[in-house]
């Protein structure tokens, strides 16, 4: 997901949501990434028959559906061209995963797909159904943060704050899956994690040290 | 009533004594030999753990009942004539509430906004974007600074597109130049760079009754109230404007922007909150940007290594907008008898400029700094001793040392060049810059009667870590713990601050802060001194008590002389005064970079940077650490990435997202070692100095030099694209 790159220059007439939208109603090819995604969905059996190979038909109007978000059900209404982001933003009003590039090119959006980081803004919604999903809320909060969300503070891993949600989940999925980390593992973790403000040293420090903390990481900052 | 006070400023190895004339109730500068509870320690920032969990509110998070989300139709012709708008297409779209043509005359930049919706969704926004008819009638249209220059170029606004130069003159350059045993000439250009806040433009508006109330993504929130004042013909306190949390800015974010306005104008028109937060394209065309530059310099220099004669002629285009001058490092880093520097302005079709983190600055470093190094090869001195001859102020005098001694500047610049494909070179640049401030802040501090306390002060924090600098120096004043302190900040309601910009926030707010903590200090005493039986004047606020301060064991916890406040709060006021004598009236800075560059393929990455800066009175290392590893970072990014690509065909932005617009990623990132000189410099009660544009000065200047220095040929461009680097190599 996130070396995903859209060189279009600028606002091309089909653009590539349009384009994931447009497959997600009616292409085959929908079918196999629902299918590849682990989920097909039982179609209404008051709804007209499927064509072939057609698992369902969404849209264009909102599409009543459930998402696992933070072990908790969530049930909403979306058309089926909204992202995840938007979903989470916009829908159920959680606002700690930021909307920055909207194309996968800054990673401020990284929520947990069953534990692994993706830009929520490459997803749709309705796509994410059937999946465990994690948030930057469901990480931790101010009285008990995760143990990340404690380093990047005590390392001033942060300017802004905009980036920092973003990468607190990249760099909590890298050291979810290997606790002791070295600095090289750990800069390609958030690679595609974008910071205007240039706060990437103290970021590489807070992960170092909960990798230090977990008893492997050898190296200096 | 004033007091005179004498106080030992500066630094430990240059202090100086300097006599100041201060109101009886200003506290006395914090001064060389103070012992310090919190200040200058490491200091988390306050708000750390609601950004760390995602917990902050920016504008782009607030959710109001009903609210409709906005989004702008803009021009894809870069001048036009707009005919004809037709809204009726769109308004007929379910969910859309309002639309609106903001503009009917004609069209500068491609970009330019030129009509608005608001709809229950942002994708139904987005559809009634794409039913809005607008007829333009195309112009012709200019986007490059020589064509715009040309003669019978096309108009950007009316007659010529360049401007009166800007001149300033100081001695007699020609004569001196004529004189110099030593000269060089050459000319050095820059991009035009984007500001790329991670945060867009926007803002929630909302009426109420006669109020009006936006949340916007402002550096300013005084400066946006009073422009929407105007434009909506209400009065001041009828316009509250609230910035909790503030997703970078870069200088693009003042006064009431086209955006923040045309939210506020669907909302009275739909009568009902709109929330408008520009998508990552807008931002790009129409936010902002740093200028660019094409510099000529020339330089004369004696036999003694002393400059003689600077002459600087400069033009930049800051498309529709101006102040694209970079004569600011030219005029104040090296001393010299002999300084000439003409500016003009280049008007053309593109979006306009806006002050970007040290306007003008990185682009003038930049020549300066290339420059110097080519003299100093021409005079067959070594870099940094050239420049150590041609400085004058003794903080930076210390810096270079300390710095080059960090960096391993001696055993580099002896170490043999490689003859392999993978060559090393090193640079040095020097920083300066103007933060001490200015009056107008004011604050209030209130001790509630549990203990606790809570500053206010209508400032902003872009980023830099205002609310924990605020908190860290009423926690110094009190004797508190910074936990027992809540730093509120953001909105109109508080007491006036101005814009976050100049690196004047620090400097500005932490002197009234301090005030009102003195002033709130002063009124405790008095509750507090009847028990410990002793006078206000005996008394001293440390370690969580108000203790009597030739007798510390006779003390009282600052919780219970709260308790003794009469009603539920208690509670005074501060204000920022005007600047008085100071250590010094300027700051400098110096960074070294090593760079290696791959003469293959042309790429150039930087593998250490030694930033050595002050920051006046240092608050807090930790987070001022943070704000130079940025101001290093974004110079990286200006020397060897960045650059706004426009097609002169078609007058268009080729690369208006975060992909095409190559920004600074985490793995570009060098070592960096930051290094801070504590100076107390006086001129206000805290000497504190603001650093987020000093920290970026020279970034850019000293890779370009280490660039240059390792492929043995100056590259007078930037950004140093692979494709520059393999050129100049031919030429090498």
């Amino acid at each position: 997901m996130k070396s995903d790159k859209d060189k279009s220059p600028r606002k091309p007439p089909l653009s590539r949501r349009s384009f994931l939208k447009g497959a997600a109603l009616t292409s085959a090819g929908a079918v196999a990434a629902v299918a590849t995604l682990g989920h097909l969905n039982t179609a209404d059996a008051s709804a007209p028959a499927l064509p072939d190979g057609v698992a369902e038909r969404l849209g264009p109007g909102p599409a009543e559906i459930q998402l696992s978000i933070n072990g908790h059900t969530r049930r909403l209404a979306v058309e089926p061209r909204v992202t995840l982001l938007r979903a989470l933003r916009e829908h159920l009003g959680m606002t700690g995963t930021k909307l920055v590039c909207d194309r996968g090119a800054c990673g401020a959006c990284t929520v947990h797909l069953d534990g692994r980081p993706v830009n929520s803004c490459m997803i749709l919604a309705v796509d994410a159904r059937g999946h465990r999903i994690t948030t930057i809320e469901g990480l931790g909060n101010s009285d008990q943060m995760h143990p990340v969300q404690d380093a990047f503070v005590h390392a001033d891993a942060m300017q802004c704050g905009f980036c920092t949600p973003g990468m607190v989940m990249s760099i909590a999925a890298a050291l979810e899956a290997n606790p002791s980390a070295e600095l090289d593992t750990i800069r390609h973790s958030v690679a595609g994690n974008i910071c205007r403000c240039g706060t990437y040293p103290h970021v590489f420090a807070a992960a170092l040290k909960v990798a230090r903390a977990s008893g492997g990481a050898k190296g200096k900052t | 009533m004033s007091q005179r006070v004498t106080v030992n400023l500066g630094i430990p190895e240059a202090p100086r004594e300097v006599t100041v004339v201060i109101p009886d109730d200003e506290p006395i500068p914090w001064q060389l030999g103070d012992h310090f509870a919190i200040v200058g320690a490491e200091t988390p920032r306050v708000d750390g753990p609601a950004k760390a969990t995602g917990a902050a509110r920016y504008t782009y998070d607030i959710a109001l009942p009903g609210m409709l989300y906005g989004a702008i139709v803009r021009s894809p012709y870069p001048r036009a004539h707009v005919k004809n708008v037709d809204l009726t297409r769109a308004m007929r779209i379910p969910g859309v509430r309002a639309a609106l043509t903001i503009t009917d005359g004609e069209i500068r930049f491609a970009g330019q906004e030129v009509a608005a919706v608001a709809a229950i969704s942002s994708d139904i926004a987005a559809d009634a974007l794409a039913r809005i008819k607008v007829d333009y009638e195309p112009l012709p249209f200019v986007v490059e600074m020589d064509a715009a220059s040309a003669d019978g170029a096309p108009s950007v606004f009316s007659g010529s597109n360049v401007g009166k130069p800007q001149i300033s003159n100081h001695g007699d350059v020609e004569r001196a130049l004529a004189a110099a045993q030593y000269r060089i000439e050459a000319t050095y250009t820059t991009p035009v760079q984007t500001h790329v806040s991670l945060e867009t433009h926007g803002a929630v508006a909302h009426f109420d009754g006669g109020a009006l109330t936006v949340w916007c993504s402002t550096q300013g929130v005084f400066t946006v109230r009073d422009d929407l004042a105007v434009l909506f013909n209400l009065p001041p306190d009828k316009v509250r404007v609230i910035t909790d949390y503030l997703g970078g800015g870069f200088g693009s974010k003042f006064g009431a922007s086209p955006e923040i306005v045309i939210a506020a104008r669907l909302a009275k028109e739909s009568g009902a909150p709109v929330k408008l937060m520009l998508p990552r394209g807008d931002e790009h065309l129409a936010t902002g940007n740093r200028p660019n530059a094409e510099q000529k310099v020339r330089f004369g220099a004696d036999a003694s290594g002393k400059l003689v004669a600077i002459d600087l002629v400069q033009r930049g285009s800051g498309g529709i907008g101006a102040g694209s001058g970079s004569a600011g490092p030219f005029k104040m880093v090296y001393p010299c008898p002999n300084v000439r520097t003409e500016e003009r302005n280049v008007y053309t079709n593109a979006g306009p400029s806006s002050p970007m983190r040290a306007p003008g600055w990185p682009q003038g470093a930049f020549a300066l700094e290339m420059a110097m190094d080519e003299m100093a090869r021409k005079l067959k001195l070594d870099r940094l001793e050239f420049r150590r001859r041609n400085n004058s102020n003794p903080v930076r005098a210390i810096e270079l040392e300390l710095g080059a001694r960090a960096f391993g500047w001696p055993e580099k610049s002896a170490a043999p060049k490689s003859s392999g494909p993978i060559r090393r070179g090193i640079g040095v640049a020097c920083a300066a810059w103007h933060a001490v401030g200015a009056s107008g802040p004011e604050a209030l501090a209130i001790a509630y009667r549990d203990g606790r306390v809570e500053i206010r002060c209508g400032t902003q924090d872009i980023g830099t870590g205002t609310r924990t600098a605020l908190a860290i120096v009423a926690a110094e004043e009190l004797g508190l713990p910074i936990a027992q302190i809540s730093a509120e900040i953001g909105d109109t309601r508080y007491p006036f601050s101005l814009p976050s910009g100049g690196s004047m926030s620090s400097p500005s707010n932490t002197p009234a802060i301090r005030q009102a903590a003195a002033h709130l200090k002063a009124k405790l005493f008095k509750i507090a001194a009847p028990a410990l039986g002793a006078e206000p004047s005996d008394l001293e606020a440390r370690d969580g008590a108000i203790r009597v301060r030739f007798d510390p064991a006779r003390r009282v916890a600052f919780k219970d002389v709260c308790r003794r406040i009469p009603g539920d709060s208690i509670s005074a006021g501060g204000e920022r005064i005007p600047n008085y004598a100071a250590y010094r009236p300027d700051q400098a800075g110096c960074q070294f970079a090593e760079v290696e560059v791959d003469t293959e393929t042309g790429v150039a990455r930087v593998l250490r940077v030694v930033a050595v800066h002050d920051a006046g009175t240092m608050i807090d290392p930790l987070t001022s650490r943070s704000q130079i590893n940025g101001g290093v970072l974004m110079g990286i990014g200006y020397a060897l990435f960045e650059t706004r690509r426009m097609d002169p065909q078609i007058g268009l932005m080729v690369n208006p997202t975060m992909d095409d617009y190559k920004l600074v990623g985490p793995l570009d990132v060098p070592q960096i070692d930051v290094m801070f000189l504590n100076v107390f410099n006086g001129g206000t009660n805290t000497g504190v100095l603001g650093i987020g544009e000093v920290a970026h000065v020279a970034s850019a200047a000293a890779v370009a030099c280490a660039v240059s220095d390792a492929i043995g040929a100056p590259i007078r461009a930037l950004p140093m694209t692979p494709d520059r680097i393999l050129a100049a190599l031919e030429h090498a």
